[in-house]
C-alpha cells in the first residue's frame, strides 16, 4: 500500500452509515462557540455523494421555514459526530438537484417501499 | 541551517482539531547519512554533507568511490552540504532521520520545479488572456511589446514566452505538521516543487 493511501486511512472512521441519494439522515454537527462545544442537529435528505475516502462529502437538504437550505461535510470529518439514518426515500437517480426548482408539493419523495410489500396485492 | 534531503511523496489532506481540512504534502526524509563533516579548523567553516539513496557502484567515478570506501560506507546517490553553526557534534556514517524535524516546526523546501517546456506568456508571467467570447480575436498573445521610433527596440527583461519551469526553487516557511519516525516521513501544510520522486531539500528555518 502506498504512503499516502496509509496516511489517509488513519484519518478514516468506521463507524460510517452507508448513505445513498435519498437517505433521510439526522446529522449531528459539533459546533465550537468560544470554549464550548455543542451539538447541532440538521435532518434531510441526502442529495448527493462524491469522491472516495477521506475525500468523499455528502451533501444534506432540507426546507427551513420555506427555504430550502444545504450543507455538505466530508463524511469522514470529525466535526460530524452522528449520523442517523432515518429512512430511504425512492430516487432514480444518483444527484437529486432537480429537487432545487421544486416548490411544496412537487418537491415530495417518495418512501421507498421494504422489499416484499411493494404493490404485491 | 541543519537539513535532510528527501523525496516527495505527493499529495494529500488531513483533518485538523477543528475538523478542517488542510492540504499536506508527504516527504520521505532520508534516511541521510553523513559522509563528511566541515570543521572552521580544517575547512574554514562547519557544515555536514549528507548522502541520500543508493546506486550501483558502475554509476560512481573511481576517486568518488574511494571517497565512501575511505570512510566505510556504501556509496549514496545524492550528496548535499548543509551549513550549520556548530558542526562537532556530527561524525561521519552518523544517520540522520525524519526526527530531525518536530511538529509545529517552519521549514524550507528546496526542489526543482516541474518543467512546462516552451510558455506562454499566461502560463509564464501571468498576463491577463483575452476575453473568449463576445467577440475578440486577442486570445493569449502577449501583446505590443514596445514602442515605436523610440526607442527602436525591445527592452530589456521584457517578460515573453519562453522556456518555463525546471529551476530551482525554495518555499520558505512551511509549518511542519506531522512527523514519522517509523516510517520516515514528515508532513508539511500546502506545495513544494517538483513532481512526485522529485529530489527536495527540507531546512530548517534560521534562528
Amino acid at each position: 500500500m502506498g504512503l499516502i493511501q496509509k496516511i489517509e486511512n488513519t484519518q478514516l472512521k468506521s463507524d460510517v452509515p452507508d448513505l445513498r441519494p435519498g437517505t433521510t439522515v439526522e446529522v449531528s454537527v459539533r459546533v465550537v462557540e468560544g470554549d464550548k462545544t455543542r451539538q447541532q442537529k440538521f435532518k434531510g435528505e441526502v442529495t448527493n455523494i462524491r469522491g472516495a475516502g477521506m475525500r468523499k462529502t455528502f451533501t444534506v437538504r432540507k426546507i427551513s421555514e420555506g427555504i430550502g437550505v444545504e450543507r455538505t461535510w466530508p463524511i469522514h470529518s470529525p466535526s460530524i459526530a452522528d449520523i442517523k439514518v432515518l429512512g430511504q426515500k425512492q430516487v432514480r437517480r444518483a444527484k437529486l438537484f432537480y429537487l432545487r426548482k421544486k416548490k411544496g408539493k412537487a418537491a415530495r419523495l417518495k418512501e421507498k417501499a421494504l422489499p416484499g410489500e411493494s404493490g404485491a396485492k | 541551517m541543519m537539513g535532510l534531503i528527501g523525496k516527495k511523496v505527493g499529495m494529500t489532506q488531513l483533518f485538523d482539531e477543528k475538523g478542517d481540512i488542510i492540504p499536506v504534502t508527504v516527504i520521505e526524509a532520508g534516511p541521510c547519512t553523513v559522509t563528511e563533516v566541515r570543521s572552521p579548523e580544517r575547512d574554514g567553516y562547519s557544515a555536514v554533507q549528507l548522502g541520500f539513496g543508493t546506486n550501483k557502484e558502475s554509476r560512481f567515478t573511481r576517486p568518488l568511490l574511494g571517497q565512501y570506501k575511505k570512510r566505510n560506507l556504501p556509496p549514496s546517490r545524492h550528496l548535499k552540504e548543509f551549513r550549520i553553526a556548530d558542526s562537532s557534534g556530527f561524525q561521519v556514517g552518523q544517520t540522520i532521520k525524519a526526527e530531525l524535524f518536530a511538529k509545529g516546526e517552519y521549514v524550507d523546501v528546496r526542489g526543482v520545479t516541474k518543467g512546462r517546456g516552451f510558455a506562454g506568456v499566461v502560463k509564464r508571467h501571468g498576463f491577463v488572456a483575452g476575453h473568449a467570447s463576445h467577440g475578440p480575436t486577442f486570445g493569449k498573445q502577449p501583446g505590443s511589446i514596445g514602442s515605436s521610433a523610440y526607442p527602436s527596440r525591445v527592452i530589456k527583461g521584457k517578460r515573453l514566452p519562453g522556456r518555463m519551469g525546471g529551476v530551482n526553487l525554495t518555499i520558505k516557511n512551511l509549518e511542519v505538521v506531522g512527523v514519522d519516525s517509523e516510517q520516515n516521513y514528515v508532513l508539511v501544510r500546502g506545495a513544494i516543487p517538483g513532481p512526485p520522486n522529485g529530489l527536495v531539500y527540507i531546512q530548517k528555518r534560521e534562528g
